[in-house]
């Protein structure tokens, strides 16, 4: 029904040929296809303006790597940019005050409230083991408070018993005192669904609000909103105060922009989503589910995913170019580094490579860990620009900064620049061979001249029962054989350094040495 | 309550939710034509102001474009933009706006009410039930919900409310043995009309799409005609899955007409306009409350005008 928007940009963006920095002019034809995506999607206009905004301040100058599409490359900008807006972490359901902690559900009507307050009872009492008592406020929905004791009781939580006549700041208050004398930890207020029009009913809630204090005010606004998200989000948060959001009716088919408008205006974060009538239908907010239904394609996780491994691998590319050079710095290592944090550390690294188990298993007896990783990117951050180029500055001075700034020891600066200079060495010393490092290794593995392809690295490694022999795999013995410039490897992954020597680069962090 | 003082109510609730909307459309088009001529970056803007009604990009461009023709580089004022925008959207409305008839050779004339969780369909069946009595009919309601925690309970006292018998089971029990047990009391009862309530459901489900089909299924053993009217009912609130709303249920359950509720809120139910052009359904009725008599019919020129923002 809809055209995902990578479709929709590669219709503007791929006739440009041109590569290099995305112009301003590009940006501004993406930035038009963009707001029309989100538009459809149903973010509201306002919230739309506001995102093309910080979308071309950032777009614009951004260098479009050779394996994307320029128009990919927007994609992945947005995709990025929606996930920050929406919240990047989880932000649970905040219990932390004095039991009884009261948590107050509003909203529209028939946007899900009285369901969720099941829910999230039932989540409260199974999952985080907090006693719950349950509370209807609604006096005016035909059967609002038997739904919520019908609930109750299918989830296994109290209600706070019917009293007819109260009002609902009357059954705040008798929820409270309930919840206080029946030691409950926490106490959870369902209220009739509301119009933001309405004066007297939103003053209700302000005042159940004022009565009962709840440490936790979420609106329940259903997926499906359309541009009214901005103003009933508004609304809510200006006249009773939100500290939360809850999404239901996930499980539709909608783009759930609405999302994006509602956490836009108000700066208060999804907290859950309802995937279901049923009562475990309830999850913690996935700002990546919500973005990829916003671009409006299924496949658009895969596709960053693409973009964002072909990217890596353009830079591992770039690296090796530099190795060859002999211009391999710190920089260099770092990022080298952090790929193998993103791989999912060493240890996933080597489960994408058949037949390795076993050398996965002395790799953890000597200790080479993902800590290992993250601290010397520690080290290497907490250096100037001009110390990770040049690192003959790094005196003694210097290292005891940087030590100081990484929580790491002067020893283990050391250690990461002796590691640096061999790698370094080492690969100027085989890009001065003819045929480059890859030549180099295919010969040492027994490919002639060329570069093995993906399916013969398979093969070889299928040819290995039980493991390559220790340190025998040319390619830093015991790194994976996945080297720069061979970006189609299975899983894609760039390459690790220290290619083509039988030996392992001197001092290549705890490799083969016991701590 | 009269016609006339009845659509003045629900025309002045609607009015009311524009003024006091911030960003009204017809503060948007004052701030947009006051400010220069007609071009097409105006035109654009225009647009824009209409997909904040939340009539989805194609028919929004569309109406705008009305605005366009003969008008370049000219200025405008706001009052004549809405005029336009009003008058376009009558246009694709008016033919849609169709009232709710009841054949009467039909015994009982049988409606089934459908739509998405929480649009409004078991107040909606209470307030025609209200209607339909208060028109001299005999009315029986069938309570098809029998997943909701107590929606069995909520029909039940819009029922007494309206005096009209329930027919009813017990909670998790088949809806269509239910619907098929209703069309044959209301038949043996001498009904007139018989209302029958379903559960939410989304239109992406395709095992509780395949229940509806069940339900109008098994009715037909009964009364081969029956249903004789099929409402789905859609939330105002709700944008652009609108549409996919109708496209489902039409096809899985032959929606002859639609209602839209909960008017009287700050949404505007554009997504009705872009409906209307695709899919010539008949709108019967708006709900612009929660009470018993918020229910309006259908008038295509009130509701363009309040879309496009123009008073009175
Ligand atoms: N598919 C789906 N349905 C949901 C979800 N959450 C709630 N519902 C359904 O939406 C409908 C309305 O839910 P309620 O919990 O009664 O909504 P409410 O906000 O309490 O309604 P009022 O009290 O009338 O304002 C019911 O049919 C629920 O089963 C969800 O996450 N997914
Ligand atoms: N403001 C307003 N509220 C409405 C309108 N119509 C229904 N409601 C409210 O919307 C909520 C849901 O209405 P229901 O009639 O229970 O909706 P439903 O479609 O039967 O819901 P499920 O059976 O749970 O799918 C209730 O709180 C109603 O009072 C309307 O026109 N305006
Ligand atoms: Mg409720
Ligand atoms: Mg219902």
């Amino acid at each position: 029904m809809f055209d995902g928007l990578s479709e929709r940009l590669s219709g503007i963006l791929d006739r440009l040929t041109r590569r290099g920095a995305l112009s301003a002019a590009d940006v501004d034809a993406a930035a038009r296809e963009v707001r029309r995506a989100l538009l459809e999607a149903d973010v509201a206009l306002d919230v739309v303006t506001g995102f093309i905004t910080t979308l071309k301040e950032r777009a614009v100058g951004v260098e479009v790597i050779k394996s994307v599409t320029p128009g990919q490359m927007v994609v992945k900008i947005v995709h990025d940019q929606l996930i920050e807006t929406l919240g990047a972490t989880a932000d649970p359901i905040d219990l932390n005050a004095p039991a009884p902690v009261a948590i107050m559900m509003v909203g529209l009507q028939g946007s899900g409230k009285t369901t969720t307050s099941a829910k999230l009872a039932k989540r409260l009492t199974e999952v985080m083991k907090r006693k719950t008592l349950m509370a209807s406020l609604d006096t005016r929905r035909p059967a609002a408070m038997e739904q919520l004791a019908v609930l109750g009781q299918q989830v296994g939580v109290d209600t706070l018993p019917i009293v007819a006549g109260q009002t609902p700041v009357q059954i705040a208050q008798r929820a409270i005192q309930a919840g206080k004398l029946g030691g409950y930890d926490v106490v959870l207020l369902d209220t009739a669904g509301r119009i933001t029009l309405d004066d007297a009913m939103m003053a209700e809630a302000a005042e159940v609000r004022r009565a009962a204090q709840p440490h936790e005010v979420l609106l329940v606004a259903d997926a499906l909103t359309g541009q009214d998200a901005v103003n009933l989000a508004k609304s809510f948060n200006e006249r009773v105060g939100l500290t939360g959001i809850v999404l239901t009716r996930i499980d539709g088919d909608g783009r759930g922009g609405a999302a994006l408008s509602m956490r836009a205006v108000t700066g208060k974060p999804i907290k859950l989503m309802g995937t279901g009538e049923k009562m475990d239908g309830l999850e913690d907010f996935h700002p990546t589910r919500i973005a990829d239904r916003i671009l409006g394609m299924g496949d658009i996780v895969s596709l960053v995913e693409k973009a964002a491994a072909t990217i890596d691998a353009e830079k591992a590319a770039r690296t090796a170019e530099r190795m060859r050079k002999g211009q391999f710095d710190l920089n260099d290592l770092r990022e080298q580094l952090e790929q193998m944090t993103k791989m999912g550390g060493l240890g996933g690294l080597m489960g994408m490579l058949p037949g390795i188990a076993k050398m996965k298993n002395q790799m953890a007896a000597a200790n080479l860990d993902d800590k290992l990783l993250k601290r010397q990117v520690a080290i290497i951050n907490s250096m100037t620009p001009r110390e990770r180029r040049n690192p003959d500055l790094l005196k003694n001075s210097r290292k005891k900064r940087i030590a100081a700034g990484s929580g790491t020891r002067a020893e283990d600066i050391n250690k990461l620049l002796k590691m640096h200079r061999g790698m370094a060495d080492m690969m100027k010393a085989m890009g001065s061979g003819k045929r480059g490092p890859m030549a180099a290794l295919g010969n040492m593995m027994g490919f002639g001249g060329g570069m093995p392809s993906p399916e013969e690295m398979q093969k070889l490694a299928e040819k290995m029962p039980g493991g390559l022999p220790p340190g025998g795999l040319p390619g830093a013995g015991g790194l994976p054989p996945n080297m720069p410039g061979l970006p189609k490897m299975p899983g894609g992954f760039p390459g690790l350094p220290g290619l083509g020597s039988g030996k392992l680069p001197p001092g290549f962090p705890g490799l083969g040495k016991k701590k | 309550m009269n016609d006339s003082t009845q659509k003045k109510s629900w025309w002045q609730r609607l009015k009311g939710g524009l003024s006091r909307t911030s960003s009204s459309i017809g503060t948007a088009i004052t701030d947009l034509v006051s400010k220069r001529r007609l071009d097409a970056a105006a035109i654009e803007e225009l647009e824009e102001v209409l997909i904040r009604a939340d009539l989805g990009v194609a028919v929004a461009a569309k109406v705008a474009a009305a605005v366009g023709e003969g008008r370049y580089d000219k200025s405008v004022t706001a009052d004549e933009v809405k005029t336009i925008f009003a008058a376009e959207m009558e246009k694709i409305l008016a033919p849609v706006a169709q009232p709710l008839v009841i054949d009467g050779s039909a015994k009982p004339f049988v409606i089934l009410v459908i739509g998405v969780n929480g649009s409004g369909k078991t107040t909606t069946i209470g307030k025609l039930a209200a209607k339909f009595s208060a028109e001299g009919r005999r009315v029986m309601l069938a309570a098809g919900d029998t997943f909701r925690a107590a929606a069995i309970e909520q029909l039940k006292i819009w029922g007494t409310r309206t005096q009209a018998p329930v027919i009813a089971s017990t909670a998790g029990a088949d809806a269509a043995s239910l619907a098929f047990e209703a069309l044959t009391a209301a038949k043996a009862q001498a009904i007139d009309v018989l209302i029958i309530d379903t559960a939410g459901r989304l239109q992406n489900k395709a095992g509780l799409m395949g229940e509806l089909e069940k339900i109008v299924r098994v009715m037909k053993k009964v009364d081969a005609s029956a249903p004789h009217a099929v409402l789905l009912v859609l939330d105002a609130t709700v944008g652009q899955n609108a549409l996919s709303q109708v496209e489902e249920f039409s096809r899985v359950a032959g929606v002859t007409g639609l209602v839209m509720t909960k008017l009287d809120g700050t949404a505007r139910g554009g997504i009705l306009v872009a409906i209307a052009a695709k899919h010539r359904l008949p709108v019967h009725f708006i709900g612009v409350g929660e009470g018993v008599d918020d229910l309006s019919p259908f008038a295509a020129g009130d509701f363009a005008r309040a879309v496009a923002g123009l008073d009175g």
